[in-house]
């Protein structure tokens, strides 16, 4: 039979901005009797009650499924986007992952495309712009043929899968040095250069994304890898030699411009 | 008032095709002038959007996330039903209609679901031109597998991440449609209330949740697909803004709820361990597959599981239903564990779990190939609970999870109110009282890939709009009355935040309008929901203020609706005095204990009218005539 969970205190050093045109700021909070098997949002979600009770401002930050997959949540926990725990979201990193009296450092997702709105909230409505430039295949409702007309290789179709798992984050931007999207695209059009259904578009799309991604602000890849090591569905940066190809092909033998 | 379902005539199996030439419809030069607001941008809101704008009608879609893409939908683990019969293991149409409406206990209308079971197959073709990554064979076909106790491999699946692939196969075709100019997108918003002019939908109001500014928008029709309200029982498997709020405030501008209290509580959750714990995460069905679910003979036994041996073990599911054994129905394994939870054999730290083992399992097919079907689940389960279940067998619990209740629509899924329509989880059109595995995607894809685009050009062609824009006063009268609201609850300073009253509201509704249902329990509900909703108007804390980026007030405003909202529940469950599905009256049930449905008296949709703060709803039936199936009692022996 399971004992009781263990309960520890922490400190946290975290980052609180008013808003976008404001200056940001740490702060020291106390995170009081936390449960080991709360969440990082669950001991985030007890300390915000505290506050609230102090007549305090919460903490504000985002999430929503709370089980690693919609790509809501994320922070800087120190100096690791995500926190310290491999392949995981900031809603799967547990506090049994640290130890009674720790400081932590929260910060948020920084980098120049993604704006701080509040706290750990910031805009990165410039990921879905760069899906809007060509994150797609351009097919109508109606009219598909049917499912089994075009087979796929089995393996093909799981490395498409492994490039499609990636769930919007933005931890790989914040975890870049040039803050660079490169890894959250080269997925998108992996998954579609692999797949026959996305190949007809595969030039227009690649010129097109990339040239959303400069605009967007974000940086250059500068091959650290880091993006590799924090992203929580262990994307391949194998994906990002793809998407060189496929820009390079694109570039150099379409007539796309 | 009498509900018209607009089921159109003739033959099931040729409604559909019969409706889609009946239906006016709008000449393509025309349709740019109509504009359309859809709420919601899960695998409903992502495809009406996309599908709409394809045919050249102006939209605008409100999602409350920061991004389309976040949406619930993406957490759905299993899989999507299709009756392509890839297998050649004798599905069909038929069959899948015929099994839908068996898993529903007949409590679904035939029309719709015959339609979903005929649209299924067209979403598995959209879905692979948009280049959804769906798992397949060596042969490079498509691979299936069956799910839910279904008798035929039908379930499509990508990984265990089915949902998140639809969801972002929908999203890649609405962000289409953003970069063509006739979707415009409106992120981080959520719906304070629809507008109403001449009695028809003609528009939403907003609040910006990042500045907490209150937006109109003027449309010709409002499109709701705002998902389900398993978080009235604040521990549930959705994510944290899934809410009812958007559904009850167009029920409380006059369009009609139906079987609010039909919801769905899934068997293989990780269950409840204390107050800290803000969602109990789904433990995809797939493993009652190859896991067998038991307790200790003996309540109270504490050694550790693997100390147990088999003699002194009980498989429950095993020995009441030899036939179904691990694999019967979602809302029979949901009452079986409580069954065993309440006669104190429950295990774990608070008793009230039960154990999925998969020791047999790894014996038999060894730790690799069930590493294979179910590591990324086993991974998921130690991260959140710190136990490996390759050491040590899960523990499991029921939890919320799905609502087959919703907005009452007609087969054209519009509402009530003219020029509401209503799709996906909020509408409650097609899974009567207990949906099956892998039957909410398709649902939410039929609705707003194939449906909607046909039947909101219906209602154009057959309508006169008049001229309406944001200065009508409709939409100042909304924005005055939200606006009110607003600074009611920030002015209240009291002592207990949302999340404290959530949670209370959440264990009346657990307690007694879950997995089992009494008389008395009921009405001691609609006690305790009035009290708490008295206490919470006087008592309600809400940190910060109201212009800014505010967490605590989104969820102050949305639990404001859930009180309300849960009386609706109480009063629905009270008056079905049979069980059927989900929905378990204790008073009825046959002699095994299983659910006991009353066909003569029950054979209806519930479906509820407002009438004013505190005053009970309003019931209106609508009968459910079945001319195509047999009403039989399931049986799982
Ligand atoms: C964990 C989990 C696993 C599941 N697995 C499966 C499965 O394997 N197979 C299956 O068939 N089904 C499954 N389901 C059920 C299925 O996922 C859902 O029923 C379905 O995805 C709902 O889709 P939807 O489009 O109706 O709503 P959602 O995807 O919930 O989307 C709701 C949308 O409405 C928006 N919204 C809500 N309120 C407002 C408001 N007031 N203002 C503005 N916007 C608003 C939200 O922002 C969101 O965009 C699962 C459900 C869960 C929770
Ligand atoms: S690539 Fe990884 S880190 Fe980047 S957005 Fe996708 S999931 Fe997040
Ligand atoms: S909240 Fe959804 S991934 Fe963390």
């Amino acid at each position: 039979m399971k004992k009781l969970p263990k309960r520890i205190n922490l400190t946290l050093k975290i980052w609180r901005q008013q808003g976008s045109e404001k200056k940001g700021h740490f702060e020291t909070v106390a995170a009081r009797d936390i449960s080991v098997h709360m969440s990082f949002i669950e001991m985030l979600d007890s300390v915000n009650e505290q506050l609230a009770m102090e007549g305090k401002d919460p903490i504000a930050f985002d999430n929503d499924c709370r089980e690693g997959i919609c790509g809501t949540c994320g922070a800087v926990v120190d100096g690791r986007a995500h926190g310290p725990q491999k392949a995981t979201t900031l809603c799967q990193l547990h506090m049994r992952q640290f130890s009674d009296g720790d400081t932590i450092v929260v910060e948020p997702f920084r980098a120049r495309a993604f704006k701080v709105l509040k706290d750990l909230v910031v805009d990165r409505s410039p990921l879905d712009k760069i899906m809007t430039a060509g994150g797609f295949i351009s097919v109508n409702t109606g009219g598909a043929p049917d499912g089994n007309a075009l087979p796929i290789a089995q393996e093909i179709a799981e490395k498409a899968m492994d490039a499609a798992a990636c769930i919007g984050c933005g931890a790989c931007v914040a975890a870049c040095p040039s803050a660079s999207a490169m890894l959250f695209v080269s997925g998108k059009i992996s998954q579609l250069a692999l797949l026959p259904q996305g190949k007809p578009e595969a030039a227009r799309r690649a010129l097109n994304i990339v040239k959303t991604m400069d605009v967007c602000g974000f940086g250059n890849c500068s091959n650290h890898r880091e993006c590799e090591n924090a992203c929580p569905k262990e994307l391949s940066i194998v994906n990002i030699a793809r998407l060189n190809r496929e820009f390079f092909k694109a570039s150099f033998f379409s007539d796309e411009t | 008032m009498q509900l018209d379902a607009h089921i159109p005539a003739g033959p099931l199996t040729e409604k559909w095709d019969r409706h889609r030439f009946e239906l006016k419809l709008v000449n393509p030069a025309n349709k740019r002038k109509f504009e359309i607001i859809v709420v919601g941008t899960g695998l409903a809101g992502a495809s009406a959007s996309a599908s709409l704008a394809e045919l050249g009608y102006h939209v605008k879609t409100f999602c409350i996330q920061d991004s389309p893409r976040r949406a619930h939908s993406i957490a759905a683990q299993g899989g999507i039903n299709a009756a392509k019969n890839y297998t050649n293991e004798g599905d069909s149409i038929w069959r899948l209609f015929y099994d839908t409406v068996k898993g529903g206990d007949f409590r679904a209308r035939e029309a719709n679901v015959y339609r979903l079971a005929q649209l299924s197959n067209n979403i598995i073709d959209q879905c692979v031109a948009q280049g959804v990554p769906f798992a397949r064979d060596y042969g490079g076909l498509l691979a299936n597998r069956s799910f839910g106790g279904a008798q035929v491999a039908r379930t499509f699946y990508a990984r265990g991440q089915t949902g998140q692939q639809l969801l972002l196969g929908a999203y890649s075709a609405l962000v289409r449609q953003i970069s063509t100019g006739m979707v415009t997108l409106l992120a981080r918003r959520e719906m304070m209330d629809l507008v109403l002019v001449n009695g028809q939908a003609r528009g939403i109001v907003v609040r910006n949740l990042i500045n907490g500014v209150l937006e109109s928008h003027a449309a010709d029709a409002v499109v709701l697909c705002t998902g389900g309200y398993g978080n009235v029982y604040y521990l549930s498997t959705n994510a944290e803004s899934s809410n009812v709020g958007a559904g009850f405030r167009a029920y409380r501008k006059g369009a009609l709820f139906a079987n609010p209290c039909f919801t769905q509580i899934h068997p293989t959750c990780i269950p409840h361990t204390g107050d800290h714990q803000s969602k109990l995460t789904l433990m995809s069905e797939s493993l009652r597959n190859d896991g067998r679910v038991w307790v200790p003979k003996n309540g109270g036994d504490i050694r550790d599981p693997q100390d147990i041996p088999d003699k002194d073990r009980d498989y429950y599911l095993e020995q009441k239903y030899p036939s179904f054994g691990n694999l019967v129905p979602r809302d029979v394994a949901s009452r079986a564990a409580k069954a065993q939870c309440d006669a104190g054999k429950g295990v774990g730290l608070t008793r009230c779990s039960v154990y999925l083992d998969f020791a047999d399992a790894i014996k038999r097919d060894g730790r690799e190939n069930i590493a294979k079907k179910y590591g990324n689940l086993f991974d998921m389960y130690e991260l959140i609970t710190d136990d490996s279940p390759y050491q040590k067998p899960m523990m499991i619990y029921p939890a919320s999870h799905y609502t087959m209740g919703g907005l009452w629509v007609d087969y054209n899924l519009m509402s009530t109110i003219p020029g509401l329509f209503v799709l996906g989880e909020a509408n409650f059109s097609d899974h009567g009282a207990n949906r099956l595995g892998a039957s909410a995607l398709m649902q939410g894809l039929a609705d707003g890939y194939f449906v909607i685009p046909y039947t909101i050009g219906g209602y154009f062609a057959g309508t006169t709009l008049a001229p309406v824009n944001t200065d009508h006063t409709a939409f100042k009268e909304a924005t005055q009355t939200i606006n009110d609201g607003i600074a009611k609850l920030m002015s209240i300073n009291g002592k207990r935040t949302a999340d404290n009253f959530a949670r209370e509201l959440g264990k009346i509704m657990w307690g007694y309008c879950g997995m089992s249902r009494d008389e008395q329990g009921l009405n001691k509900a609609l006690t305790l929901i009035r009290e708490l909703r008295a206490e919470f108007w006087q008592n309600v804390l809400v940190p910060g203020i109201d212009k800014d980026y505010n967490k605590s007030l989104e969820k102050t405003g949305r639990l404001a609706d859930s009180l309300e909202f849960a009386e609706i529940m109480i009063h629905d469950a009270l008056y079905r005095t049979e069980s059927c599905g989900g929905h378990f009256r204790e008073e009825s049930q046959t002699e095994e204990g299983e659910a006991k449905r009353d066909d003569e008296n029950f054979s209806c949709v519930s479906v509820w009218e407002y009438d004013g703060y505190d005053k009970a709803p309003k019931l209106h039936k609508e009968p459910l005539v079945f001319e195509n199936v047999e009403l039989s009692q399931r049986s799982y022996k």
